[in-house]
């Protein structure tokens, strides 16, 4: 390799081999937490229920059908109908699809405000920092679920609206875990170091601080999408929420109240599909957090390792010495 | 810890005077405003045109924001007063008043349930982390997280009534006047709210102890030939517990926004049924009071934990 200067070293791009976060996740999930790949397969299915409703559902979600209305489960309608008789099985299915939009839409929202006011506030510190905090600390103090119902009663209801509402009051409690991650990763010497070859604030703030919040974003928004979905539903149930006329499950069971004596069916089949999600999201966000929050690694003692793990590590070992001989 | 306690307890006014702005603008700058709402509604119940001025008027909105704000700072302070519905016209402080303690009791019968169920259960979970056990206890306390209580509580009135034509008593007992049929009135709603809130705290209660299991002090405490009990709960639990009990004061406001729907669905004259009954009839000067009262009570709760909080754990220094 020739140069202008010969005597330079060549000059070699070093490849980085590992893989992404995202994928070094993901395998580590499937190795390590079953539940975790148990969550994720529950919530891989409502997705694509989600995105596929349009293909899936045996009928239109608003077809009505006046003269088989309330029935039972049966092999034209899978779950019955409703008081309209519209196929309970169709708006369950396009429930799936409000909850996505709603849950992801919603959280995505909570993340970006969690940043734009937790990384600023914590990045510039002193007395932007203590009064934005003293801010959240009192928006924190109200419960986030009266907020919502007050916000909501005078807020016209929509799909749209509901998202910007669930997503800007969840985001601003969520400032305060971005802060303190923020503020942990301020004090590495390579901010310092960014600092004095002359970054900006803001591109120390995207290149080299967001990067490495990363976890505690992904942690957030995991566990968040459960709880978007399940606010949507509760006020939805008390009539805060979504238009009566949109079948998201929170607005099947409110509807489904005026019935519940003779056909409690139509209670059940939302709420048990509400929940199961809820419980995916959970349980994939839970094991995420497992594996991301580096607290939770290592160890000493008798509790460090599973019994499993254990196992295997002797059975290494005891392979490796027979190996040896 | 003295300076830091006077410190916090200097921050409480610029607290409450934050939240009592915030309380009052949720309601009044979000667009659309009550005259508004009562002429449209007037409107579709077939009623004529409204004189806007008189009743701008009647409910104090024909001056500038600054001083309804004051007005109602004042009233507040100076007689305790909360205003007057704009349905009833009934005073609001005695309305309040009243239906406290109901409110009350169901959180704290709540609290109580939640953590007799999580702290066993969140302790065994991390003794025997990545075990069957393990499982099936994270996957319970999961559970409770993901199932809306007010779909479980639905289910609770209804499916024993269409089965077994038995319902949980929904017709109110007081409790002076009859504690323990006033108990056994509360246990169902307080079992449904406490159950949710355990699962947060399950989870917590194995993190911490996870945590901890993993210290020096653990390993020096098996080495010392200790039994597994002694050292689970004698030197374990100990430690792991402390920030348990910030997470359980830091889980009061869900517990207060949840009894929301509890009291909505099991016809409880608490708070939060009148709440639901004042947003049905926008009926704003009680929403405020009621997020004023909300607020306070979980100021005053994070206080306490804070001020707690340097007592239980000796490590913690506070400059």
């Amino acid at each position: 390799m020739t140069t202008k200067n010969g005597n330079a070293a060549p000059v070699k791009r070093v490849e980085n081999k590992r893989p992404g976060l995202f994928f070094d996740l993901l395998r580590r999930l499937v190795l390590e937490k079953p539940l975790g790949t148990f969550g994720l397969g529950l919530i891989i299915i409502f997705f694509t229920m989600g995105i596929f409703s349009k293909f899936i559902m045996p009928f239109s979600w608003s077809q009505i059908h006046l003269l088989e209305r309330l029935q039972g489960p049966s092999g034209r309608y899978f779950l019955g109908t409703d008081e309209l008789g519209r196929d309970e099985m169709s708006r369950l299915i396009y429930g799936a699809r409000i909850s996505m939009e709603i849950g992801i839409g919603a959280t995505f929202l909570n993340t970006v405000v969690s940043i734009l006011i937790g990384a600023s506030s914590g990045f510039l510190g002193g007395k932007t920092d203590m009064i934005v905090q003293r801010f959240v600390d009192v928006w924190m103090s109200i419960p986030g679920f009266v907020i919502l119902l007050t916000v909501m009663t005078i807020l016209p209801r929509s799909l749209l609206m509901m998202i910007l509402v669930l997503g800007i009051t969840g985001g601003i409690g969520g400032a305060r875990l971005v802060r303190s991650a923020v503020i942990a990763i301020k004090s590495n010497t390579y901010i310092s170091a960014s600092d004095a070859i002359g970054c900006s604030p803001v591109r120390i703030l995207l290149v080299h601080i967001i990067p490495n919040i990363m976890p505690t974003l992904i942690i957030m928004f995991t566990l968040g999408i459960g709880g978007n979905i399940l606010a949507e539903a509760g006020l939805s149930f008390l009539g805060f929420g979504l238009p009566p006329g949109v079948p998201s499950w929170g607005v099947l069971i409110n509807s489904s109240q005026a019935y519940l004596q003779t056909d409690p069916q139509l209670a059940l089949w939302p709420g048990l599909a509400l929940s199961l999600a809820v419980f995916g999201m959970n349980m994939f966000g839970d094991s995420i957090r497992d594996l991301l929050d580096p607290r939770l690694r290592g160890g000493v003692g008798r509790y460090a390792l599973s019994d499993k793990k254990l196992k295997e590590l002797k059975e290494n070992l005891a392979g490796k010495a027979a190996a040896g001989k | 810890m003295g300076a830091y306690a006077i410190r916090r307890l200097l921050w409480i006014p610029v607290t409450v005077i934050l939240t009592t702005m915030i309380v009052f603008l949720l309601v009044r700058f979000i667009p659309g405003n009550v005259v508004d709402i009562i002429e449209s509604q007037m409107a579709a119940n077939g009623g004529g045109t409204i004189d806007r001025a008189a009743i701008m008027k009647l409910l104090g909105l024909n001056v500038p924001v600054y001083v309804q704000y004051g007005r109602w700072v004042s009233d507040i302070v100076v007689h305790g007063s909360f205003g007057t519905s704009l349905r009833s016209s009934q005073p609001i402080t005695p309305m309040i008043l009243q239906r406290i303690p109901l409110t009350f009791e169901l959180g704290l019968m709540a609290l109580i349930i939640g953590l007799l169920i999580s702290i066993p259960i969140g302790v065994y979970s991390a003794i025997r982390q990545d075990t069957i056990t393990d499982y099936i206890l994270r996957s319970l306390s999961i559970i409770l997280i993901s199932v809306p209580s007010f779909w479980l509580g639905t289910m609770i009135v209804l499916y024993p009534s269409i089965w077994w034509h038995w319902a949980p008593p929904m017709e109110f007992i007081p409790f002076f006047k009859n504690p323990i049929g006033n108990l056994g009135m509360m246990i169902i709603p307080a079992l449904v709210l406490g159950s949710q809130q355990s699962g947060s705290t399950m989870r917590m209660t194995r993190t911490m102890m996870l945590e901890t299991l993993r210290q020096d002090y653990i390993r020096t405490a098996w080495a010392k030939g200790l039994s597994e009990r002694v050292v689970v709960i004698r030197h374990a639990m100990k430690n792991a517990l402390i920030p348990v009990v910030t997470m359980v004061g830091g889980g009061i406001p869900s517990l207060v926004g949840g009894s929301v729907i509890i009291e909505y669905i099991f016809n409880l004259p608490g708070m939060g049924r009148l709440m639901v009954d004042a947003l049905d009839g926008r009926d704003y000067p009680i929403i405020s009071a009621i997020n004023l009262i909300m607020a306070t009570i979980v100021i005053a709760n994070n206080l306490f934990i804070d001020l707690t909080y340097g007592w239980l754990d000796p490590r913690i220094h506070y400059q």
